[in-house]
């Protein structure tokens, strides 16, 4: 059936982005993986709902969307904080405390 | 249903009670008012919005007195989404207490500390309408927008001191695990979802089958939904961001994150593993037990290496988390509601007392504007009372018996004591062997105290402002009262039929 492939397609995007977290220093890449976790959330939750035939997974990914979005203006303006800060945005520079 | 047949069918408006609504209607017009008051005061008028924030605290906690007194019926509203209970209330109370012991530890710090002060009272108002929404929330959508509510204006608040380099790394770490945290979560809601065709805890509950068709699918969801979750309360070992941030934050917001974000974190967990994933307790069981273990160890162990005060309370927090989770290891089974009302009552106990702690940090820190332990040298000598209440506060943290943290650990014992299975024994061993092993941090604290000489002879004494002696004297009295009369706080866990008024 369909939705299968949709959650393998979810299952994929899932994985890469939890390897983009892990493997990448800049902290935009990490931002831009995080939302590839949240994609797959959503065409996960898309698929279930077609396959359910129910609206909840259509509200569930909107409110996603839409908290998604906040969460990078925050992010991206954090980033933007410590580029002024430091000319970096390099993940493994920032070590300023230890222990 | 398909959704073109949704959107053609008829919409009727939900019946809502505002009175179960009051606190969040409250809360928001609150935190409304002083984004609008910051814009229209000058700079010398800005005390203001800490007054404002602190009597929307105090207002929202009205109507929770007044639910609580009313009847004993849950209120449940928007299909039961959304549960107004003995549980929750005690909760919401809690934080709007909690919150405003923050509003009256961090108006002397914000006001001196020549940031933007109207968007710290903001953000720490939307912060706070979160939780209290959290305590509320039976639902998949709802949880998870009230944990991003309550996430995304801490993340801000962390990193507040815009041109500090360790605050902006607080920030940034806290941000980055947060938000992947939350959406390894979301990742397992979505499989929840897709099995049990309802975003609504008490149907997930009802879908959850280890034995059936989707028992992979089920468990693989259970454990990261607890993945996420245990970022948030920072169990080892997802706790990596928790001591830079805490100690890179702001020391308010440091008190904040350790207490009230950690407590919002632990209802959600609690309310997850005991309303949808009671069928699942096979898989969620031995992971928050091996978590419980890691937790209380780790941060225990790195406690005691530490040489700033801060960073030692927070890997302490950490270590204190371990026994939050301790109860919950044996949640599924017959020790269900001790359980629950251990996590209660550790929480409330937690809170006063660690918020205390920050206060009195605050407090030493504005004269010797140092984070380090050995700044804390002969300090009953010339701040005798802030050297008795940092001992009582420390003693409580380390559980001696007349204080309120003991009160916590005996709830956290028997809890695991009601279980009487062998894995219980196990864990309420490890949890003992850590109790002492906390001594030997916080007794370090307190022979620096009273029996180091102070650090330069330097003996001019302690100003401190009246909005920090009013947090420091409800929360000592708070640490002490729930010592003495455990009955204050043991009967809300009896008053609250908690797993029986969850299903709503």
């Amino acid at each position: 059936m369909l939705t299968s492939q949709f959650l393998l397609l979810g299952a994929i995007l899932f994985c890469i982005g939890v390897y983009g977290v892990i493997a990448r220093k800049n902290a935009v890449l990490v931002l831009m993986s995080i939302e590839l976790i949240l994609n797959s959330v959503n065409i996960n939750l898309l698929a279930f709902a077609l396959r359910n035939g129910s609206a909840d997974g259509h509200t569930f990914a909107l409110y996603i969307i839409a908290v998604a979005a906040a969460e990078v203006g925050v992010g991206l303006a954090m980033v933007l904080l410590i580029y002024r800060n430091r000319r970096s945005i390099g993940l493994d520079e920032l070590s300023e405390m230890r222990g | 249903m398909t959704l073109l047949a949704l959107s053609a069918a008829a919409w009727t408006a939900p019946v809502i009670d505002y009175h179960a609504l009051a606190p969040e209607i409250v809360l928001a017009v609150g935190l409304t008012a002083v984004l609008l008051v910051d814009l229209f005061t000058s700079e010398r008028n800005k005390w203001l919005l800490s007054v404002l924030t602190g009597f929307s605290l105090l207002g929202a906690t009205l109507p929770v007195l007044t639910l609580a007194l009313h009847d004993n019926s849950v209120r449940s509203i928007f299909d039961g989404r959304y549960v107004v209970d003995e549980f929750s209330l005690v909760m919401k109370g809690l934080f709007l207490l909690a919150g405003y012991v923050i509003v009256l530890l961090s108006s002397s710090h914000v006001e001196e500390g020549d940031y933007w002060r109207g968007e710290y009272w903001f953000l720490l108002l939307t912060s706070l309408l979160g939780m209290v929404m959290m305590a509320s929330s039976r639902d998949l959508v709802s949880i998870f927008v009230a944990l991003e509510f309550l996430s995304i204006p801490a993340y801000m608040l962390a990193a507040w001191r815009k041109r500090d380099l360790r605050s902006n790394e607080a920030g940034v770490k806290y941000f980055l695990l947060g938000v992947f945290a939350s959406a390894v979560m979301l990742y397992g809601m979505s499989l929840l979802y897709g099995v049990a065709d309802s975003t609504l805890l008490v149907d997930i509950s009802k879908s959850i089958d280890l034995d059936g068709e989707f028992a992979a699918v089920q468990a693989l969801a259970v454990v990261f939904v607890v993945v996420g979750f245990a970022f948030k309360v920072s169990a080892v070992p997802f706790h990596t961001w928790a001591p830079d941030t805490y100690e890179g934050a702001p020391t308010p917001v440091t008190a904040f994150l350790s207490v009230a974000s950690k407590a919002a974190g632990f209802i959600a967990l609690v309310v997850l593993v005991l309303t949808a994933f009671p069928e699942g307790r096979d898989v969620w069981q031995p992971f928050i037990w091996v978590l419980s273990a890691l937790t209380m160890t780790i941060g225990n162990v790195f406690a005691l290496r530490q040489t700033n005060l801060v960073r030692m309370i927070a890997y302490s927090s950490v270590s204190q988390g371990g026994f939050v989770l301790m109860p919950l290891a044996v949640a599924g089974g017959a020790a269900g509601e001790a359980a629950l009302r251990a996590v209660v009552v550790y929480l409330v106990v937690y809170a006063a007392t660690n918020l205390g702690m920050f206060g009195v940090i605050l407090a030493v820190s504005r004269k010797t504007r140092s984070g380090d332990i050995a700044s804390l040298g002969g300090l009953f000598s010339y701040a005798p009372a802030l050297g008795v209440l940092l001992t009582i506060f420390l003693a409580s943290l380390a559980g001696i018996p007349p204080l309120g943290g003991w009160i916590g650990k005996f709830a956290a014992f028997q809890a695991l004591l009601t279980d009487a299975t062998p894995w219980a024994y196990a864990l309420a061993v490890i949890g003992a062997v850590n109790s002492v092993i906390a001594f030997g941090y916080y007794g370090n604290v307190m022979r620096e105290v009273w029996m180091r000489p102070v650090p330069h002879g330097d003996n001019t004494p302690i100003v401190t402002p009246s909005s920090l002696q009013i947090a420091l004297g409800i929360t000592a009295i708070a640490t002490l009262v729930l010592g003495i009369l455990p009955g204050v706080v043991l009967n809300f866990g009896d008053m609250a039929d908690l797993v029986g008024a969850f299903g709503g």
